[in-house]
């Protein structure tokens, strides 16, 4: 593909991820309503917050330092906005195939949170500190279960003799359920739970909310963004939050319906698209919509010892069993 | 993109200068299913830097007064401050208490009053939808 190929499609992905990042959190935020038998805000919210946060003023406190708290929403939007080029769209497979693996979109994920982190050490604000301290911790407890993942699920097609195994577009493009046996089948929804729960953790979402934690340190890490920089934060999260749940679906359910229904072409290729983002929504529903409406906010211990502990176990027994299908059943 | 976004988009941050709750609790009911304020975009927020409008209860007891300034002074412009309660207001039945300096206006510029102890949800929300013509009227002078 030329250069300018590659430049068009980025260009309709990144704008197509920002406004159905952005739309998406508006149903997120519907059904959260509906859920508490409320009628709740418009689904085109997100975007009206988001263009008050543009008019607002922009605030830099003087205790800040300054280069750094500026630059931090810079290095967030971009780095998931970034992300969203390594990922496979349905029927399409990532604009940037073959310029960077799962691993690279693994660091693409973490930088938006390292910047947030970075940007709450820089604000000045004690409370700004402790929600960078909180962000740096649960990073370093959900990152291995997903790392976890992505390898298993590599390992998986490698040993099938796909090449390349770590790249998203092979993962999405051979679908793991039907080339496993009966203990491959556990282990692949062992690993697909424990990425469900760390999906939430990565987007910094109630119950794993403590960087921001609104009631208890007044907005954590954001505590002193406002304006410009804030909107930045609200579309870095908005588009991160399609790119974990995209994430979901290429390696767990990157099933298309065209194929099922016969179609074909231009109307397949539209059909599957539609059915990708159907599937991404489902996922943003079960993962993170339903569980911040029914849990309440995990404390900082209990999200470091359950990660490390329990969803690093069930990761990684996922991984056991699948090696054992390989090697007993294999 | 004009402040006609604020009509549908104001984040309100809640400050008690020394309230006895009931107003807090007002605010609250705002929040529940039954009044439910996220439809119009209300959301309450947990910093200044973030908020649009301070809702503003309680008659300001002294030490309370340096941090009203202060957290007024921390929210980014364009901003419209809602005095909830008949405390914030006149003082209410604390009026010439010894350990107060409020009322609110004594302190910081006030754009809204909602009077009432404590006032209804109803009129918490009619007082935070005033304010936003305030912040329309900034608007036009821009």
């Amino acid at each position: 593909m030329s250069g300018w190929a590659i430049f068009g499609q980025a260009v309709v992905v990144l704008v197509g991820g920002g406004l159905v990042g952005l739309f998406y959190r508006g149903v997120d935020r519907k059904i959260a309503a509906r859920m508490q038998a409320r009628i709740g805000p418009p689904l085109r919210q997100p975007f009206l917050d988001l263009g008050k946060l543009l008019v607002k003023e922009t605030v830099i406190p003087k205790t800040a330092v300054a280069w750094l708290f500026s630059a931090m929403p810079f290095l967030a939007v971009l780095a998931s906005f970034t992300a969203l080029l390594y990922l496979p769209l349905g029927p399409f497979g990532p604009v940037l195939e073959g310029h960077g693996d799962a691993i690279l979109v693994l660091y693409l994920l973490a930088i938006p949170a390292l910047a947030m982190a970075l940007g709450g050490f820089a604000s000045g604000s004690p409370l700004g500190v402790v929600g960078a301290q909180r962000e740096l911790v649960m990073l370093m407890s959900y990152e291995f279960p997903l790392a976890v993942v992505l390898v298993a699920v590599a390992w998986r097609l490698s040993e099938l003799g796909l090449a390349p195994a770590f790249s998203l577009g092979t993962m999405a493009q051979n679908p793991l359920w039907g080339a496993v046996g009966p203990l491959g089948i556990i282990g692949l929804a062992l690993l697909l739970v424990s990425l469900l729960v760390v999906t939430p953790a990565e987007l910094a979402k109630i119950p794993f909310d403590i960087p921001e934690a609104e009631t208890e340190i007044a907005g954590g890490l954001m505590v002193e963004y406002s304006g410009t920089y804030l909107a930045l934060f609200y579309l870095a999260d908005a588009v991160r939050t399609v790119v974990m749940a995209g994430l979901v679906v290429a390696l767990f359910i990157p099933y298309g319906l065209a194929g099922r229904l016969g179609l074909s072409g231009a109307v397949g290729d539209v059909v599957d698209l539609a059915f990708w983002l159907f599937k991404v929504l489902l996922v943003m529903v079960v993962a993170v919509t339903t569980v911040r409406v029914g849990m309440a906010r995990l404390k900082v211990d209990q999200i470091a010892r359950g990660f490390w502990l329990r969803i690093t176990a069930v990761a990684l027994s996922g991984l056991l069993l699948l090696v054992l299908d390989k090697v007993v059943m294999g | 993109m004009g402040l006609s976004a604020f009509k549908r988009a104001l984040w309100v941050f809640h400050v008690a200068t020394g309230s006895c709750n009931g107003c807090d609790i007002e605010i609250v009911a705002a929040l529940t299913p039954r009044y439910d304020v996220e439809r119009f975009g209300i959301r309450l927020v947990g910093t200044p830097r973030h908020a649009d409008v301070l809702l503003i209860t309680g008659p300001v007891t002294r030490m309370m007064a340096e941090r009203l300034k202060r957290i007024y002074e921390q929210t980014p412009d364009p901003k419209a401050v809602v005095v909830v309660g008949g405390c914030g207001s006149t003082s209410g039945v604390f009026y010439e208490s010894y350990n107060l300096v409020g009322p609110v206006d004594r302190i910081i510029p006030v754009d809204v009053y909602v009077p009432g102890c404590p006032p209804r949800p109803e009129a918490i929300i009619d007082g935070v939808v005033k304010a936003v013509a305030k912040l329309e009227k900034l608007g036009a002078k821009v």
